[in-house]
This record gives C-alpha cells, structure tokens and sequence, in this order.
C-alpha cells in the first residue's frame, strides 16, 4: 500500500481515538537520550538513533511516544486525562532483517488513578473495536502476576529484587530462580571467593590484591562480598512456591479458564491472591464492556521479552507473527520520569503501515 | 597495468608479518621511495597493486569496494562492518596478530569474577553513585552485542580509542573491554579478566570485498596469487 494510503488510515485511526475522548498531542523528533538511557540502559543505543548536539548534548530520534507524552502529562496534565499522536518513530533493527526503520505509529494513553480494572478495560476494548473488521490474532497477559508471585516468595528482599530485576529476560530469571531454589549450585567462582574470605577475611582477601584502581570503593566492594555471603547462607525457595511461579508462567489458554486454574495454587504465595482478584476484576470489567472473556487468549508470561516498561496488563494484536498493535500499563514509568510523582497509565499503539498490509493482503 | 588493489597496514609489526606472510608464498611486497611514503609494488605476480592504509581503515575501504583484497584483523571487521559476511569473505587466516577481545575489572573488585558478577556490581553502582557503571572500549557493537546477549543493561559504554588500560586508574571508566594478546599490559595497571568475558578470538586475516569491481583481469590477477597461496576462491561467488 502507498505512503499516502498509510497516512489516510492513520488518519482514520487517530479520529477513532479523538472520538474515544482523546486529546491530540504532539512530541518533538529528537529526545533528550539521558532520560531513555536512563530508563533502559545502554541497550537502547542498539535500538534507537542516536545523534549529538553542541549544547544539549546526546539526542535520540524518539523510538516511541511514550515517554515523552508522559513527561507531558507530568509537566501539566490535568487527571483523569486521554491523549493521542500520530507520527513517525524511528528504530534500528537487526541488520539485514529487513523491518522499517521509520514507520508511523497512531497511540492512545489514558492517565487516571481511579479504577485501574476499568482503565485497562476501556483502552483494551477500545483497540479491540478498532481491530475487529481486520480478524486479528489477540494475546493477552499480566506482569503484575509475576511480580506478585515474586513478592510471596519466602525469601529475603535482596533475592526477590534480583529476581524483579530480571523479570524481562527470561533465560537470566529461570537461572536465578534455580539457583535460588537450589536445583542449580552457585557458582564455583563465587563459593571459592566465599571459603577464601571466611578462612582469612574479606579485608585480608581485598588487601592481596594489591591497589583498588577507580571510583568503586573497597567499602562496596566489601558490602557487595557480605551480601553475597548472606545469599550463600539464605535458605533455599521451598519447592512448593517454586512449583507456583512453574505454573503461573505455563498459564497458556483463555483467560476465564486461566483465573480458574491461578485460584487453585493462590494461596500458597502470600499476597498473591490480591493479583489473581485484579485480573478477576479486570476481566470482569472488560466483559461489561462487550469483551468476550471466555474466548479471549491470555498467557501469564505474555510479553516478557519485548513490552519492557509495562508492569501490569499487556496487549497484542497480531496478523500471524507480525505484531500490528500492542499495549498495556506502565505504572511504574510514570514514577521514575516523574521524579516522586506518579500516576497510573495504560495505553497502546497501532502500526498503520503493519494494518494497511493485512487490509492489502485481505483485499 | 594493475587492477587489482591489495590493501596491507601502512606500519608496525603487522604490515612485517604481512609482507613475511606473502614472502613466503611466492609474492613480494615492497615500498617504494622512503619510510614514511605510503606506497608500494608488487612483485610475484601480475596486475596487482600495493595499497597501504591504517588497519582501522581496512574494513571500510573494503566495503566500498576501493580495495579488492585487504589485510586487518577479525577484531575490526566483525566491529565495523555489521553482517560482515554479506560483505567480505575471509580467504586466509595468517596465524599472526592474534588477540582476544576480553573485558577486563580491577583485581580489587573480589566480588566480580564472571559476567554475572559484573551485572550484580553494576546494579550496586548505579544506585550508589547515581550513573551507570562505565566501560571503556572502541568495540562499541562487539561488546553492546556480547552484553546483550546475557542480559546485562545497567552499564554505559564509554569511548576509548588509545590506552584503555589506563582509564580505571584515570577515574574515567570503571572496566574496560579491550583486546589483549598476553594480558601483561592488563596485569600491569591491576587488571584482571572475567573468566567468561572473552568476547571475540581475533587473528591478522585476507578478506576480499564482495562489492569491488571484479573485472576479468582482477580475477586473473586473483587466480595468479590463489595458485601461489592455495586460497579457496569458492565462497567468493562473483
């Protein structure tokens, strides 16, 4: 399909968000890249363009609008507030793989802290009635399962950290999580550093390695060694939560079924049926707003290599394995860009360029 | 007349071990004028002409095509040219030059012996000083792939283009990911090597450029110089 055509659609979808109360907005091409290296680490320079100014320093062509729509909404929003954009985002993909580096992406961000079930129910019903004519694949999942599972563990605060902290990488969590259930041994490296310092001290141990170069302290050195020999000390995860989290993240049908089968092992993490009541009052709320529940796919661990920044629902339409539109909620974001603040958000984005090829192929 | 440009390292051990390399195999490479002129014959083997250049600058001419064939290390192919395949083909490994692409902490740091460690420390450091851990490299994409690839993102790379050893100590990054070939330097300014943090083996090697004009008389000048060297031309589909 032409350029032009993809902008008529787009047009089309951004009248659909206006409709649904959005506001439009608009963000600037060229972000300050502190703020999202800050947020995603170096990682992002792999993925977004960088590029350079003599007085503001590292810019990024904005790799989403996400962000800067929330430090707009941070700067002077009023509560509860819809936004929409349409424009272009840039991204570098893997080489030779062939996807667009630039393409158009049509958004909607709904900002309220009043009822979360029903904010996530209305943006995800929205996009679904937009979506519907095209007969797209959905997926469905929830973060905030995860991480609460992760807060009922009977462990200490610093192995559930390390285990949030890898929420997004699959491969390094299920590592973890071995090792901190004792199916894996530490590592031999580590175990022969502990033995070393609880033979001679881990100040003697430091001291033989003769000058500490650089800006990192030896007192962190030491404290990162004492935390690691509290953590060799810490008393495995008990097998039965472990079996929880295996089941939580083998959660794959549909979503009414998947509640039935998360209320069977809930109370075997403390808190955790808390999470397993938000999703029953999620799903409850989207069935009040036309959403078939009972046919609606739903994978606990949906999305846990790609959506990064969202932390609770999340949402993907797809035409075969091409994703078309995705969303979700991203608490958590608001509070780091809003230096104390927060507000409860979720939204989503459309790919006209992505919808105009299925509508292409359709035709 | 020439047609077909041979690029080798315009100084140092390299461009000796090369012109040794070639020596060997029946084809000699030789400067003209003085020292410090870059430019250069070739005897041996006809229509191919001597084009000196900093091995840095090797894989780049390579892609243009302005060189056919170019000696440089792996290092800096599989750095400066993205899905290098695509581009050059490596005819010959020369089994000099060789060196590890390795990342490399302070001995200090007893707490960090493996990548893992490094992410763990990293996490420290970003909460108590308030940045990102530095690594201080020129194989920005080598080592932004490596990490990647094991999950670990609390860290920023810093430029360094000449003596990255010495940053640790200058307080201008906090580890470094450099190419080592016996670690004395390393040792030296209080270095040591995370057990798995060997990113990338690198050796001197021949790549030709796909993209060159390869007329017929370059393929002849070719043919000449694989008969004398035993290059498999096979992966060089022209």
């Amino acid at each position: 399909m032409s350029p032009v055509a993809v902008k008529t659609l787009a047009g089309i979808l951004s009248n659909a968000f206006i409709g649904a109360g959005a506001v439009p907005v608009e963000a600037e091409a060229l972000q300050p890249a502190e703020v999202l290296l800050d947020l995603y680490g170096e990682d992002i320079r792999g993925r977004a363009y960088v590029t350079d100014d003599p007085v503001d320093g590292e810019q990024m062509l904005r790799p989403d609008f996400t962000v800067p729509v929330v430090q707009m909404h941070m700067a002077d929003g009023a509560e509860p507030a819809r936004y929409t954009y349409n424009g272009p985002v840039w991204r570098k993909q893997e080489p030779g793989a062939g996807r667009a580096k630039e393409y158009l992406q049509v958004g909607f961000e709904l900002f309220d802290r009043h009822d979360p079930a029903a904010s996530d129910a209305e943006v995800f019903a929205l996009f679904h009635e937009i979506l519907q004519p095209y007969d797209l694949r959905m997926a469905t999942g929830d973060v905030g399962l995860l991480a609460a599972a992760i807060e009922g563990l009977t462990t200490t605060a610093r192995r559930k950290e390390r285990l949030r902290r890898q929420i997004w990488r699959p491969d390094r969590f299920r590592h973890l999580l071995d090792m901190y259930s004792g199916k894996v041994a530490n590592l031999p490296t580590r175990v022969a550093m502990i033995e070393n310092v609880a033979a001679i001290g881990a100040t003697e141990v430091l001291n033989a390695t003769g000058p500490l170069l650089g800006v990192r302290s030896a007192a962190e050195v030491l404290a990162r060694v004492a935390s690691l020999q509290d953590d060799a000390a810490t008393a495995p995860i008990p097998a039965a939560e472990v079996e929880v989290l295996e089941e939580l993240l083998a959660v794959h049908g549909m979503a009414s079924d998947a509640l039935q089968s998360l209320r069977k092992v809930q109370d075997r993490l403390d808190g955790f049926a808390l999470a397993v009541d938000r999703l029953e009052t999620r799903l409850n709320a989207m069935a009040a707003k036309g959403v078939d529940v009972d046919n609606l796919p739903f994978e606990a661990n949906f999305g846990l290599t790609s959506l990064e920044y969202y932390d609770g629902f999340v949402f993907s339409f797809f035409d075969g394995e091409n994703p078309i539109s995705s969303g979700g909620r991203y608490d958590a974001l608001t509070q780091v860009l809003g230096q104390g603040r927060s507000i409860p958000a979720v939204g989503g984005v459309i790919r006209p360029d992505a919808l105009a090829a299925v509508m292409g192929g359709a035709s | 007349m020439s047609v077909l440009k041979l690029g080798v390292p315009s100084k140092g051990r390299l461009q000796d071990k090369t012109m040794e390399w070639f020596a060997e195999h029946g084809i000699t490479l030789s400067r003209t004028g003085n020292e410090r002129e870059y430019s250069g014959v070739v005897s041996g083997v006809d229509g191919v002409e001597l084009v000196m250049l900093s091995a840095g600058e090797i894989p780049r001419e390579l892609k243009a095509g302005r060189i056919h064939l170019g000696v440089t290390g792996t290092d800096l192919i599989h750095e400066k040219l993205p899905l290098w395949e695509r581009v050059v083909v490596n005819l010959q490994e020369l089994g000099f030059g060789q060196a590890d692409l390795i990342i490399a902490v302070p001995n200090g740091w007893i707490d960090v012996d493996c990548v893992e460690d490094l992410d763990g420390a990293a996490a420290q450091f970003r909460a108590n000083h308030g940045y990102r851990l530095r690594i201080a490299t020129k194989y920005h994409n080598l080592v932004r792939g490596f990490l990647r690839a094991r999950g670990v993102a609390d860290y920023q790379l810093v430029d360094s283009q000449g003596a990255t050893e010495g940053v640790v100590k200058n307080l201008t990054a906090e580890a470094v990911a450099d190419i080592t070939s016996s670690g004395a330097t390393l040792e030296a300014n209080h270095l040591k090597i995370l057990t798995d943090g060997l990113i990338l083996q690198s050796q001197a090697c021949v790549f030709a450029s796909r993209s060159a004009d390869w007329s017929k008389s370059a393929l002849v000048a070719l043919d000449d110089m694989a008969n004398k060297t035993g290059w498999d031309l096979s992966g060089l589909k022209i």
